[in-house]
This record gives structure tokens, C-alpha cells and sequence, in this order.
């Protein structure tokens, strides 16, 4: 055959709920692309954001990617909450059991893999360079085909809405529930390749920005000199390195039993499913810390920026960054006590488990003594900072509770791990993810977002996530296990009602968001951020222009003493002058290059190709890709030269914004 | 033999720990990238010759991570055999000897064709690299030899978790050796069309290391599958 396993029936006629989100989306991306033709930009996108090796504009595409993203598996996350308020005592509403499982299936990988994930990185894609006083990250290229890759995978993920069907197995395909006796269509399949791809350009990314943390800081910048926000990211592509290697190991051998008949995870031959878990988990413990360590360092710059105080207790943070590190690969068995391992191997494991938080507690006390004495002000990304810390302490707490192995026993798979872990992945990672968008928003765009609507998106947010995840722990407690397409027991009723108004709640506050984006465009003549340094920052990335330049600074900063920006800046207050204007000179910088958006072509092909089983199209994405290698490695020139007068005038005219700015600053007084 | 100048980085190690050597700035430093920094905070961002050495090296000890995964399955496994053969009734000594001595022997030339591209000899470089390509094409010939041999008699990882985990890790060094050969061959074809430049010595120096990765690998196949697979 031709297209393999791919026919007609692959399209879902007869499930109207997928067949129309999938319409909409698809008239919906049809109409941007119209729109983008007729108004001529496509030469505008492809020369500046497709083939663009600029980590700026990579981080502000995978953020872009990851709100997308977000919204996408907040519908899935509608869905389930509106089933689930339904289809109590004897209805059944709306949602069949094998759709109900591809959405819970579909929300929490979405989520994690294509919202959380891109987030994160995108941050630190646009952040790190900036911070560390650098023009680039190690790898440019390799960067853009880390983000096309990422978004290869979202493309299949969402593909499979329409044509086929998305895994029933949980956001972790279990063996042997995930092997072909029990899961026989092609929902795995397009998780599995959706997976490899994106993880494969999340381990290229990890491999880059490690490189670019260890081996590219400017002059002076030693390590105890770096940002928090570098620290936690170290720590976090560290993680990526070691962890993701174990994901894809693990994929690939599901795959071997599923394509080829292999025996790993399978009930007979010998197969153990159980190693499948010990695996997964392997990574998947450590993957919660590669999200959340970031997140940690934008705590940290928002709560030292906000508070007009360097960080507190900067070195034993970073010690405690460093230690979750090492101890997140020895905690990963508290996902699955009840397999059965004995009493001392859960005994380990949960006193492991309960000493990381230690960890965090040190983190949660610098924050809380970096704001003590300080002079404190509230802008929307320091209230999700604060939002943060309240509800983490929660989630930190259940997550201490789970961690002994009695306890754990009663609450495996119930509502209260899915409160708990939501506690702290939306509390954590989503707050810091929004911290950080609302803090770095004006540094990447050169205005600022709107503050009432910040307000009013945080909010509704926050009761929301309060109502629902509050909600979710009570039933939990009272024994509703996860994953049901419907209950029978009336005392869950109003509960689930109650989680069902919080979902309502939270769509107000992604409405704002939205609201604000667009307010904040339109009016982003009053909200310019003339200075490149709109909330008297203290890292190296407010002492660039907003935007900054292309090549991020016009001369390498010379850094003496932590945070080099808040020096620099006090002293030019006090001396009323910027220093001396420094010789320009020529710049290189590295060529944009299609290889990327061409190697997720490849890569979509390939991916797809062997979800169907059409093994000539594999083949020839094969090809395809190794001939966009060869291209990239025979091109001639790698770099640009940027002129000497180009870098001057950019930066004259930086210069002349600080220069305005510090005439505004004669009377304030300096901090002794 | 010329006296040609020898690989700048011999010169350098001073201020060159790690022996990758020299240069500062990297890109858009000084505009070029001949300084002396290392990256380790002083003097600027390191060179293009370090960052990508560097770079690579990380991604080697993923790709350690993603062996020893494998590993780990096969350890859990090897025992597994559902009644099918077990690993002493399967493995030839003779042929794992002589495909041992050919990757053994191609990491030696790949070092040979390593100091040759230092030294800028064109053919002696194509030459060794060829040598490196013929011993790892002659390894992965036994092995793929190996697999039908096993497939025929009806030893194949359809078999039994044991044999799934073995042909999956002997199978995911092959596919490197077999991606590295695709490597080495595009490798010789930029050595000629484009000669020593700068970024072409840079993958040189990364292809040594991926291939010298693989031996390590190797010696652990070696021993944690065939040595222990043949005491059981």
C-alpha cells in the first residue's frame, strides 16, 4: 500500500467534537496564512523570524509556541471538568470513555511537552545570552532546529485531533496498557514520534545552553557573578542532558515492542512492565525540576528587583539549586510505592523525597528575607511571584505528605495527587512562567504590558486555580481516584461543581491575558520603555536597549563584583554621567539559516510517515534531512560582519536614552 | 614528512586546561577568534574551537545516558530468556574477537588520521580516515551478519525479553557506528572540497570524539554482554 495503514476511515466522521475543534482551527490557521499573503509578509517572516538564528527571537517563538499551546490544553482541561460535573449519578454525558481518554491523554502531554516545556526554554533562550553579556548562545543554528523540532512534535501532537486518533494511555503510555494487544491504533504511535521529535530538540537544547552558560559569559563574569535565573537554568539544562537521554531510550523501546515485536514492557517472553515505570519515572522526576528550577530563578530576579535588594542569601541558593539537581535522580520510585518494591526500598525513597524540599524550604526563606527590609513594590509580575509562594508552600506540603509511603498508599492515583501535582506545576511553573513574561515582556518587545489588565488576568487566575485544585484535593481525600468518566457518588457532586466554576474562573483570567496582549499593543506608544530598563533592574539584560540590538550589546561588558548593572547604574547616578563612550567595533555575527525550519519539515515527515506505517515517505525524510545537513555544512560563509558605524549608532542612541533618564535621577537618593 | 607547524593548540597549554586549544573572543568578541580565553569567567567567552568541543563533549555524556539506559534494561532482562536460548548458547568468541580488533583497531587510525589533519596532510588524513571507514564497515558487516545468523536459527528479539534487550543494545552501537560512517564519509568529502578550514577541523575534532566514544561503549558491550554472557 501506497499510504500504509492511512485511509478514509482515519478521519473521525462520526465524533463531531473533534471534527468541528479541528475545523475551527484549521479555518483559523487557513485565515493567518491568507491574511499574512495578502498583506505581503511572508518575506518579512521568513527573513526575520523563520530561518532567524537570534536567540531573542527563538525565546519569543517558543513562547509564542507555548502560549498557543496552553490555551490548547486548557480547552482539554474545559472539557474534562465539564464531563466530569456532568456525568455523575447515572448520566453519562457528553464525552465517551475512549474520548475522554485521549483528552486527559492529549492535556497532560500537550501541557507538559509543547506548553510548560517551550515555555521554559523559550525564557531561557532569550533571557541567558542577555544576562551573561553575550551576543549569542553557543550553537545558533542548532538552536533554531531545537525550536523547529519543538514545534515538529506540537504539529503531530495536534495532527492527530483529525486524522487518526491521540494515545488513551495517560500522559506516560504504561505498559502494557500502551503495547499493541491492549492499544492497537495509532494514538501511541503519534505520541510516541511527537515525543522523540520534540525531545530530541529539547536535548539539543539543553546540550546548547549548558555550552553557552559554562563556556560564553563576559569578561569577569565568574560564576558566583551570575544571575540567579542562570544558576537555575544550569541547573535545569543539566537536567536535561542527563534526563532526556532516558525518555528517549525508554520510547524507543516501546517502540521496538510496538513496531517490531520486540519484548521489553510486554506480559509474556520474559517482558517486564514494571521496568517501563522505574524508567519513565527515571526521567519524569527529574523533568519536574527541569520546569521548575527556572521558575526559581525568576522568583528570584522578581523578588530581588521588586524589593530594591540584592538576592538574599545568593550562594546557599545556588547551593540548594545544585543539590535538588543531584537529588532529583533519587526520588523517582515515590511515583509508584505501591509497586511493591518492600519497606526499605520505600522507606529510602520517601525520606529522599521528603529531603528535597529541604531544598526548596531554603529557597522559599531567601525569597521571603530578600523582600524583608526592602522597599516593595507590586507590579503584576512580582504578584504571581507572591501568588507563587502561598500556594507552593501548599503544594509543597501534600507533596511531603505523599512522600511517606503509608500515606501514599491511600492517595496513588486519586484526585488528591492530581491536586497536588497541579498545586505545584501551575502554581510554580505557570505563575513563574507568567512572572517572567510580564517582567521580560518590555525588555523583548520595547513596551510594556498593561498593568490594570495584568491585574485583572491575575486575579480571576488565582481564585480559579485556589477553587478548583482545593476542590480537587477534598474529593480526593474522600476517595475519587483520577481518570473517571463518571462517578456515582453524591458527595463528590458538589465538589466537582466547585472545580468546575474555578475552570470558569481561570478562563476569565487567560481571557485577560489575551485582553491584555491586545490592549497592550495598541497602546504601546504610552507604554514604551525608552531606557531599556523599565523596573530598575540589576542584571545585564536592563542595560541594553529595549529591544535590544541584534547583536544584544554594542561592547562586551566588563564585569567587577555581582550584579555588575546595579553598579554600573549607581555609580553613574551618583557621578550625574554615563562613562566614557567606548571604540566601536566591527561585529561578527552568524548567518540566519533555513536548516532548521527545513529539518522539522523533514522531521513532520518522517514522523508522520511511521505513525501511518508509509515507509517510502520515511525513507525520503530520511534523505531530505541529511541533505539539509549537507547543504548547512558545505555553505561558505557562516557569519556577517556588522560595521563598526552600525554598532556606534545603535548604541549613541542608547546612550542618549540613559543620558535623558539620568537627568531625571539628580535628586534621588543613592542607596548607601 | 614536512616540518610544517604543528597544531597551535600543543603550544597554548598554559592557558588551556583541557588541551582544545586556543583562542579568545569567540564570535563577535574581537571579531576573531584567536585569543586565549577559556570560558571559565575571566577572560570573555572562549573560542569557537573550545565552545564547540566543549558542546560536543556534553552531548557525548547524553548520549552515555541514553547507552546506559540500555544497558539497565539489559541487565534487568538478561536472565529473561522464556525458554529460548541464553546468551553462552548464542555468542561466538571467535567472530566478537575479530569484530572487537577492527573498532579497536579503526579508533587507533582515527587517531593516525587526527594528527595527520593537525599537520594539514591532505592524502595522509583521506588515507586514514578511508582505514577508519574499512575497519568499521568490516565490524558492522559481522554484526549484521550476527543478527541474520541469530534471526535464521530463530533467535531473534521477537524471541524473548533477553534477546529483545540484547539486539536493541548491540543494535543502538551499531546504528551509531552506521551513522558514523555516513559521518566519516562526508567528513572526507568536505576535507576535499573544502580543505582544512577552520570550522572543517572543528568537526574533525568532534568526529574523533564520537568515534573514540564508541569504543568506550564498545568495551562496555564487551564485557556486561558477551564476557558476563558467556560466564552464565
Amino acid at each position: 500500500m501506497m499510504l500504509g495503514k492511512l485511509d478514509w476511515s482515519a478521519i473521525p466522521f462520526d465524533q463531531p467534537i473533534p471534527l468541528v475543534a479541528a475545523g475551527a482551527i484549521g479555518v483559523g490557521m487557513l485565515g493567518v496564512l491568507a491574511w499574512i499573503t495578502r498583506a505581503g509578509h511572508w518575506p518579512y517572516l521568513w527573513r526575520e523570524w523563520i530561518t532567524s538564528v537570534d536567540h531573542k527571537r527563538i525565546g519569543i517563538m517558543y513562547t509564542m509556541l507555548a502560549l498557543l499551546m496552553l490555551i490548547r490544553g486548557f480547552v482539554d482541561a474545559i472539557m474534562m471538568r465539564t464531563q466530569q460535573s456532568m456525568a455523575t449519578g447515572g448520566a453519562q454525558g457528553y464525552l465517551p470513555p475512549e474520548h475522554y481518554d485521549q483528552i486527559f491523554s492529549a492535556h497532560g502531554t500537550i501541557m507538559i511537552f509543547f506548553g510548560a516545556m517551550p515555555f521554559v526554554i523559550g525564557l531561557m533562550n532569550f533571557v541567558i545570552p542577555l544576562q551573561l553579556g553575550v551576543r549569542d548562545v553557543a550553537f545558533p543554528t542548532l538552536n533554531s532546529v531545537s525550536f523547529w523540532l519543538t514545534a515538529a512534535g506540537a504539529l503531530l501532537v495536534n495532527v492527530s485531533l483529525v486524522v487518526g486518533e491521540f494515545a488513551r494511555t495517560g500522559w506516560l503510555p504504561y505498559a502494557p496498557l500502551s503495547e499493541t494487544t491492549y492499544s492497537p491504533g495509532v494514538g501511541v504511535d503519534y505520541y510516541l514520534w511527537a515525543i522523540q521529535i520534540s525531545g530530541v530538540g529539547t536535548l539539543m537544547s539543553g546540550v546548547n545552553l549548558v555550552t553557552t552558560i559554562l563556556k560564553m559569559r563576559a569578561p569577569g563574569m565568574s560564576y558566583l557573578r551570575m544571575p540567579m535565573f542562570c544558576w537555575t537554568s544550569l541547573g535545569s539544562n543539566m537536567l536535561i542532558v542527563a534526563a532526556f537521554p532516558i525518555l528517549t531510550a525508554t520510547l524507543a523501546m516501546l517502540t521496538l515492542d510496538r513496531y517490531m515485536g520486540f519484548h521489553f514492557f510486554t506480559n509474556d517472553a520474559g517482558g517486564n512492565m514494571m521496568m517501563f515505570v522505574n524508567l519513565i519515572w527515571a526521567w519524569g522526576h527529574p523533568e519536574v525540576y527541569i520546569l521548575i528550577l527556572p521558575a526559581f530563578g525568576i522568583f528570584s530576579e522578581v523578588f530581588s528587583t521588586f524589593s530594591g535588594k540584592p538576592l538574599f542569601g545568593y550562594r546557599s541558593m545556588v547551593a540548594a539549586t545544585l543539590f535538588i539537581v543531584v537529588v532529583s535522580f533519587l526520588v523517582w520510585l515515590h511515583h509508584f510505592f505501591t509497586m511493591g518494591a518492600g519497606a526499605d526500598v520505600n522507606a529510602a525513597f520517601g525520606i529522599a523525597t521528603s529531603v528535597i524540599a529541604v531544598g526548596t524550604g531554603v529557597k522559599i526563606y531567601n525569597w521571603l528575607f530578600t523582600m524583608y527590609g526592602g522597599r516593595v513594590r507590586f507590579p503584576t509580575p512580582m504578584l504571581w511571584s507572591l501568588a507563587f509562594m502561598v500556594t507552593f508552600v501548599i503544594g509543597g506540603m501534600t507533596g511531603v505528605l505523599l512522600a511517606v509511603p503509608p500515606a501514599d498508599f491511600m492517595l496513588h492515583n486519586s484526585m488528591f495527587l492530581v491536586a497536588h501535582f497541579h498545586n505545584v506545576i501551575v502554581g510554580g511553573v505557570v505563575f513563574g512562567a507568567f512572572a517572567g513574561y510580564t517582567y521580560w515582556f518590555p525588555k523583548a518587545f520595547g513596551f510594556q504590558l498593561d498593568e490594570t489588565w495584568g491585574r485583572i488576568a491575575f486575579w480571576p487566575s488565582v481564585i480559579g486555580f485556589v477553587l478548583t485544585f482545593g476542590a480537587l484535593y477534598v474529593v480526593g481525600l474522600d476517595g475519587m481516584t483520577r481518570r473517571l468518566q463518571h462517578t456515582e457518588v453524591d458527595e463528590w457532586v458538589p465538589w466537582l461543581h466547585v472545580a468546575l466554576g474555578g475552570v470558569g474562573f481561570m478562563m476569565l483570567g487567560v481571557a485577560a491575558q489575551v485582553v491584555q496582549l491586545v490592549v497592550s499593543i495598541r497602546h504601546r506608544d504610552r507604554l514604551r520603555d525608552a531606557t531599556g530598563d523599565p523596573w530598575d533592574g540589576r542584571s545585564l539584560e536592563w542595560s541594553t536597549a529595549s529591544p535590544p540590538p541584534f547583536f544584544n550589546f554594542a561592547v562586551l561588558p566588563d564585569v567587577h563584583g555581582e550584579e555588575v548593572y546595579w553598579g554600573i547604574k549607581q555609580k553613574a547616578i551618583e557621578a550625574q554621567r554615563l562613562g566614557p563612550e567606548p571604540r566601536y567595533e566591527p561585529i561578527h555575527m552568524p548567518r540566519n539559516s533555513a536548516t532548521g525550519f527545513v529539518t522539522a519539515f523533514f522531521a513532520t515527515l518522517i514522523g508522520f510517515a511511521l505513525i501511518w506505517h508509509i515507509w517510502w515517505l520515511a525513507a525520503l525524510g530520511f534523505v531530505g534531512a541529511y541533505a539539509t545537513f549537507a547543504v548547512f555544512a558545505w555553505r561558505k560563509e557562516e557569519e556577517y560582519e556588522v560595521p563598526a558605524s552600525v554598532v556606534a549608532e545603535a548604541d549613541r542612541a542608547r546612550r542618549a536614552a540613559r543620558h535623558a533618564w539620568l537627568e531625571t535621577q539628580r535628586d534621588r537618593e543613592v542607596p548607601a | 614528512m614536512s616540518t610544517a607547524a604543528p597544531h597551535p593548540a600543543s603550544f597554548r597549554a598554559p592557558h588551556d586546561p583541557y588541551a582544545l586549544g586556543g583562542g579568545r573572543g569567540g564570535h563577535g568578541n574581537d571579531g576573531g577568534h584567536h585569543g586565549e580565553a577559556t570560558g571559565h569567567g575571566a577572560g570573555g567567552p572562549a573560542s569557537k574551537r573550545i565552545v564547540v568541543g566543549y558542546g560536543f563533549w556534553i552531548y557525548l555524556l547524553s548520549d552515555i545516558v541514553l547507552f546506559s539506559a540500555f544497558f539497565a534494561a539489559y541487565a534487568v532482562l538478561a536472565g529473561e530468556t522464556a525458554g529460548g536460548p541464553s546468551g553462552a548458547e548464542i555468542f561466538d568468541r571467535g567472530r566478537l574477537a575479530i569484530e572487537t580488533g577492527c573498532l579497536l583497531l579503526s579508533s587507533y587510525t582515527c587517531g593516525l588520521g587526527s594528527i595527520a589533519a593537525a599537520r594539514r596532510h591532505g592524502r595522509s588524513t583521506q588515507l586514514w580516515l578511508a582505514a577508519t571507514g574499512v575497519l568499521g564497515l568490516v565490524f558492522l558487516g559481522i554484526e549484521v551478519q550476527e543478527f541474520a545468523a541469530l534471526a535464521a536459527e530463530g533467535a531473534g528479539p521477537q524471541r524473548s525479553a533477553f534477546l529483545s534487550a540484547f539486539f536493541a543494545l548491540v543494535g543502538l552501537h551499531g546504528l551509531h557506528v552506521g551513522i558514523g560512517l555516513l559521518w566519516l564519509a562526508t567528513m572526507m568529502a568536505q576535507i576535499a572540497t573544502r580543505g582544512f578550514r577552520p570550522e572543517v577541523e572543528r568537526r574533525l575534532l568532534c568526529f574523533n570524539l564520537f568515534w573514540h566514544a564508541l569504543d568506550i561503549v564498545w568495551v562496555g558491550v564487551f564485557s556486561i554482554v558477551y564476557l558476563l554472557g558467556n560466564l552464565g
